[in-house]
């Protein structure tokens, strides 16, 4: 039976979720995916009518339960210095990042 | 007796009422922790091999000390002030290390945030401590809570079963459950998305509750699967995990899904009679239906008979206490838990996880990088673990328009699906008409640690029993019903319709105290023992 997941569908997903992978450890994730997606196949055996509309979410979100929304007011966090000093490179309160590469997307 | 012994009740009591200190309680549990913890979790820290690693329990990735300290004389000052400091006063407890508390690391068990300071506190935090308890640590899980057994954690050595250190403590808020058994806290916060807080409550003979769906705010719960996440509590005893959802239910303002429905006393509730509470029996939750990869067939098999026979055991005491047995009672897509999950979890997570970057805040990489992109592939690639890899890769796999085959669709169907199944059984007007469903929690008891730790395949398939009540919503409780003939303790769930917690928790207190003269109620979890000075 051949992978769903070919090697290059492989590199192209590790790319998408910018991941560099050793090539061993590539090769033990893409086969552990492969498994996986034989249990996911199961799906397709199960009976489903046409009136069966899909659940984002298991419980009902309805005028009974949902939140009222909070009050729409912009507020300043009081622990600015908190937030920012979690940042690896930081110089005058800005987040410093490397070269942005230009690429052309699909 | 020493003070962690004691159910969080009556500890609370004794501190209210003066008999002995926050900060004598806090003592105890200190002592405890450093009598059979062992070694604290660190990232990339040797696993366990010496003698004492491997008859200890690994429950902490960090030991809060000062900050539990402070907390302990505040509620003692307050006692001393004439002040009521609530019905958890000076309860120790610990939060599953994907909380947040400000000013304390919060890791999720990965070397990605393994520096990362919250600068904010969760809501069940802010509550545990407005009701009165006080956090002695974090504790360890899967990372990123993906696992059943609490083995894929960055932080070394894994926690292992206080009642056989050579197994896994399930998962994925193993730490938590360890942690309780082990009398390291009397209460600990969980996390349940497939089944983590009851898979290894019933894996260390603890009570664990999962709450319907937004019946607990998420805010500062570091997300996994967005529209499958509840926070809850695990505990030694069924009052102490009514207690210690009493101080964390509600609506909360800043999490939407929180939903805006009146918390019940779960004291009270827990208190009524079960007599004339129709409880449902299974067929489809006494076996496991998974997908080979070697015979390439689809195989069903019979749970461990041995805990079958525990949980029809407790049908039988919960008989003899006026419940209504319903037998035979069908869910028919409870076999597609699992596949289901793969999906809808998957695709979650992937969306959760591309928010590590290495540039806001947590780990980046030493080594060099020529651009962004680099930067995020190599901090990735080297501090996330194999778990989030899988979940991500899958996630965008399911869910990229370029390789997508339907199969997120087909998902969010097959959990419409089993939403229906619970609707119908405990519909009041229909067939069943039930309260509650009994089953197992997990098809085995704990399984030695390394022995599925791999095959990302059973490892899930570990959660089938428990899986589908997230994709529900509904709320799900696991409480101990005996012991195997290892000497590894055996758990049951019983789920409920939405907001049924109440219920829940008077039917696995009712076989509490049935069961309170019973033999195995005896039983103390052996690290206990070997770790006495």
């Amino acid at each position: 039976m051949t992978d769903k997941i070919s090697p290059e569908d492989f590199d192209r997903l590790a790319e998408l979720a910018s991941l560099e992978l050793p090539p061993d450890e590539a090769e033990y994730l893409r086969k552990e995916l492969n498994n996986q997606m034989l249990s996911i196949e199961v799906l397709e055996s199960i009976p489903i009518d046409a009136e069966i509309r899909t659940a984002a979410h298991g419980i009902p979100y309805d005028e009974l339960n949902s939140a009222i929304p909070r009050e729409d007011i912009s507020r300043q966090d009081p622990n600015r210095e908190d937030i920012l000093k979690q940042a690896p490179e930081l110089e005058d309160g800005y987040i410093v990042v490397p070269d942005i590469s230009h690429e052309e997307l699909d | 007796m020493k003070t962690c012994d004691l159910p969080a009740y009556v500890v609370a009591d004794l501190i209210n009422t003066k008999q002995v200190s926050a900060v004598e309680v806090l003592e105890d549990a200190l002592e405890r922790i450093r009598q059979v913890d062992g070694r604290t979790g660190e990232v990339d820290a040797p696993e366990a091999t010496s003698k004492e690693d491997l008859s200890t329990v690994h429950a902490f990735t960090l030991v809060t000390e000062d900050h539990a300290r402070t907390q302990a004389e505040k509620i003692d000052k307050l006692i001393q002030e004439g002040e009521y400091p609530g019905p958890l006063a000076g309860v120790p407890y610990t939060a599953k290390d994907i909380f947040t508390v400000k000013g304390i690391k919060a890791t999720a068990g990965s070397k990605i945030l393994s520096n990362y300071i919250s600068p904010y506190s969760a809501t069940v935090v802010e509550r545990m401590a407005d009701a009165g308890a006080v956090m002695v640590g974090k504790v360890n899980l899967d990372e990123f809570t993906y696992g059943s057994s609490s083995e894929s954690s960055a932080y070394k050595p894994v926690p292992r079963n206080p009642w056989d250190p050579s197994r896994v403590t399930g998962g994925s808020s193993g730490g938590s459950a360890a942690a309780v058994a082990a009398g390291e806290g009397a209460i600990s916060l969980g996390t349940d998305t497939g089944g983590s807080i009851r898979h290894p409550a019933s894996f260390c003979g603890t009570v664990g509750l999962k709450p319907t769906y937004g019946r607990v705010s998420r805010y500062g719960l570091i997300a996994f699967g967005s529209s499958l996440d509840c926070p809850g509590p695990l505990a030694r005893n069924v009052t102490d995990a009514a207690l210690a959802l009493q101080a964390i239910a509600g609506p909360d303002p800043r999490d939407n899904t929180a939903a805006d429905v009146p918390v019940p006393d779960y004291l009270e509730e827990m208190k009524k009679d079960i007599r004339g509470l129709r409880i449902g029996l299974s067929e489809e939750f006494f076996r496991v239906t998974y997908f080979n990869s070697e015979s390439m067939e689809l195989v069903e098999n019979p749970i461990d008979p041995q805990i079958k026979e525990a949980v029809l055991s407790a049908a039988g005491f919960l008989a003899q206490l006026g419940a209504d047995i319903v037998m035979d009672v069908p869910l028919p897509h409870t076999k597609y838990g699992v596949p289901t999950y793969f999906v809808i979890s998957r695709v979650e997570a992937s969306s959760n996880l591309l928010r590590y970057d290495g540039v806001k805040y947590g780990f980046r990489t030493d080594e060099s990088y020529a651009d962004l992109r680099e930067l995020y592939r190599k901090t990735r690639g080297e501090a996330f673990g194999v778990e989030p890899k899988l979940r991500m890769l899958m996630g965008i796999y399911l869910s990229a328009a370029q390789f997508d085959k339907g199969y997120y669709e087909l998902a969010l169907k097959a959990r419409a699906l089993m939403r229906k199944d619970f609707e119908e059984i405990f519909d009041h007007k229909g067939k069943y008409r039930l309260d509650a469903l009994l089953t197992p929690t997990a098809p085995s008891t704990a399984f030695p640690i390394g022995s599925v730790y791999g095959d990302s395949v059973m490892m899930q398939y570990s959660d089938q029993l428990t899986a589908t009540t997230n994709h529900a919503g509904i709320p799900g409780l696991n409480f101990p019903v005996g012991f195997d003939n290892e000497n590894l303790p055996i758990g049951a769930q019983v789920l409920g319709p939405d907001y049924s917690e109440g219920v829940l928790l008077r039917i696995a207190r009712a076989f509490e105290k049935a069961t309170e003269k019973e033999g195995w109620r005896e039983k103390r979890p052996p690290i206990l023992t070997t770790n006495e000075n």
